[in-house]
């Protein structure tokens, strides 16, 4: 039976226990918790640090952390994270990774609208785009908790920076084998289907589970790919899973146009001349100010099931 | 309080400022690009601490662990630590006569490709923020090496620096040891026309910090202010205020508050090289 959890927590636990066998782990955050942060800074006081609401001194400290050689966790709010300290970024995890072995765990929560009524400042609809800018950074989108757990190892194991986005709100379990799961390709086709593949990130990927359940009852069988790796990016083994479909609908909780996963398939597509045919899915050139829940925002942007599964249709009229 | 032998000492220093001031002004003449006026400003400090044996370093072996480590976070301000680098056996002596130019590792404003230099530089307000975790890291391995900063004035003016400035006192990192070279110039003007930053000693006090204050092209204060911050481990965060003057040598610099972002032109170089002599 799946199992609906908050990834951030299981990610935490998880860590947690790590923490116990591994000395060499340290977790900050910016004045940010979780239920399951309680017990890892209550056994972890030397460990722990609460930098107070200073992300750009959270991305410093967790560099000086790192290059004594310590594996760093660096965890706050998702957009404040990315964008208030994004030269931090730059400079301390990107340009010192060209050089020099550094592990930096940046966590953010908050992907996406996951924070729906709290406003256009805390939905985070950029943080893709502009850390695929930056070289050298590992950019993690799980769309369960499954992947989350899965990563710890990977996150431990791979001595660079990394960006983790994580969803504020508890997830449907998707994946149902770990062993399954494939870092090294980045991407997971959850669903074979016919003429029509969805591609999508994070929380985008539950939703179009939803739909391909209901298409499913019409007996039209519908694609679906869970994108959890942004960065590194297995392009050619992708473009071998994508090219037996004719249309590619890409789903994403964040700006269209403007470098985000969007970006990363509609590359891949145009660079090998490929005559599938491509419609981005997300956020056009505005913010929400209106206040309501991921459902209601999601009907403004035509996120909602029905805009994408009516878009679908759209296409199924063509064929 | 002085120790025998303790003149000489300060003529060795002394001497040797002076030979890294005429090398700094050769390294300009050859690469009008530096920023000159910033660099000479820290010539002591950048003397005291390698010449003056301050900092536990080994040129052979650069990342050996038992090493201080030197973040100089005003990086475009750092010209003048490239000859004590060659000088100390960092890298070939040669190189000094290639800065800035094609296939050289001795940029405008140097990174950690150059050996010696821990991170990267050239945005400010970074580099307090970085040591503040190099400091907590030697903290927990019980490790007793210290962590030395170079910081500008005009960078106080980045918010960054201040959540580090908090940081570093609530966590009591007492192997941090900060030297502000206090030129009290930024690029466009003196600093207390833009944005007073006085009173300094009372912020960092304030902040819980230990704070000293001595002349910055004084070697002597310099070494024995130095020398007693290294050996203080009170709970306190430290800083030193080195009072400085921008473009110290060279009269034209050190009369303008544009000096930020003038450059000497040869003939001029050779004059005041000549001076020195």
């Amino acid at each position: 039976m799946a199992e609906i959890r908050t990834t951030r927590d299981v990610f935490i636990e998880e860590i947690y226990h790590r923490m116990h066998e591994d000395s060499n782990i340290f977790f900050l955050c910016a004045d940010f918790g979780s239920p399951k942060l309680d017990a890892l800074r209550e056994k972890f006081p030397d460990r722990f640090i609460n930098v107070g609401i200073a992300e750009q001194n959270l991305i410093n400290v967790a560099t000086g952390l790192a290059l004594e050689g310590y594996t760093v966790y660096a965890y706050a709010i998702a957009p404040f994270l990315t964008m208030r300290a994004f030269e931090q970024i730059r400079v301390n995890l990107s340009l010192h990774a060209q050089l020099k072995e550094i592990n930096i765990n940046l966590i953010g929560v908050g992907a996406g609208l996951s924070y729906d009524v709290s406003g256009p400042t805390h939905h985070c609809l950029e943080d893709i785009s502009i850390l695929r800018t930056l070289p050298h950074i590992i950019i993690f989108s799980p769309s369960d908790w499954v992947l989350a757990k899965k990563f710890v190892d990977y996150s431990i194991n791979v001595k660079k920076p990394k960006y983790l986005r994580f969803d504020g709100k508890p997830v449907q379990q998707i994946y149902t084998n770990p062993d399954t799961i494939n870092f090294d390709s980045g991407f997971c086709e959850l669903h074979k289907g016919e003429r029509i593949c969805l591609v999508s990130t994070g929380y985008m990927t539950q939703k179009g589970m939803a739909i391909v359940k209901r298409f499913a009852e019409e007996d039209i069988r519908i694609g679906l790919i869970d994108v959890f790796l942004l960065k590194p990016f297995d392009e050619g083994s992708f473009y071998n899973v994508i090219k037996k479909y004719d249309y590619v609908i890409t789903l994403e909780e964040g700006f269209i146009n403007k470098g985000g996963l969007d970006s990363l398939i509609s590359k891949i597509l145009n660079s090998r001349n490929s005559y599938i045919r491509f419609i981005p899915m997300g956020f056009d050139d505005s913010y929400v100010f209106d206040i309501g829940s991921r459902e209601h925002l999601h009907r403004l942007k035509k996120l909602d099931e029905e805009s994408i599964m009516a878009t679908i249709r759209t296409l199924i009229g063509e064929l | 309080m002085q120790e025998p032998g303790a003149e000489k000492t300060m003529d060795f220093l002394r001497k040797k400022a002076a030979w890294v001031r005429k090398e700094t002004l050769n390294i300009h003449k050859i690469a009008p690009e530096t920023r000159i006026a910033s660099s000479l400003s820290a010539v002591e400090i950048f003397v005291v601490l390698y010449y003056g044996k301050i900092l536990r370093f080994d040129a052979k072996n650069i990342n050996w662990m038992g090493r201080d480590r030197f973040i100089i976070s005003k990086g475009h301000g750092a010209i003048s630590f490239y000859p004590i680098l060659a000088d100390l056996g960092y890298f070939d002596k040669k190189e000094l006569d290639n800065v800035c130019k094609e296939g050289t590792f001795l940029g405008g404003i140097p990174d950690s490709i150059i050996p010696g230099f821990e991170t990267i530089n050239g945005s400010l307000g970074h580099g307090l923020g970085v040591a503040c975790g190099m400091a907590l890291a030697l903290k927990r391995k019980r490790a007793n090496e210290n962590i030395f900063v170079l910081l500008g004035d005009g960078e106080l003016y980045e918010g960054s620096v201040w959540e580090a400035i908090m940081f570093a006192g609530e966590h009591k990192l007492d192997n941090l040891i900060v030297i502000l070279d206090n030129n009290r110039i930024c690029m466009l003007d003196y600093c207390k026309k833009i944005l007073d930053l006085e009173p300094l000693e009372e912020k960092f006090r304030v902040f819980r910090w230990d704070v000293r204050i001595v002349d910055g092209h004084d070697v002597s204060q310099l070494y024995y202010s130095l020398s007693a911050l290294k050996q203080d481990r009170s709970g306190r965060p430290k800083i030193l205020i080195a009072n400085t003057v921008k473009g110290k040598g060279v009269p034209s610099l050190e009369a303008d508050p544009l000096c930020h972002i003038k450059s000497l032109k040869p003939d001029e170089i050779n004059q005041i090289v000549a001076g020195f002599d």
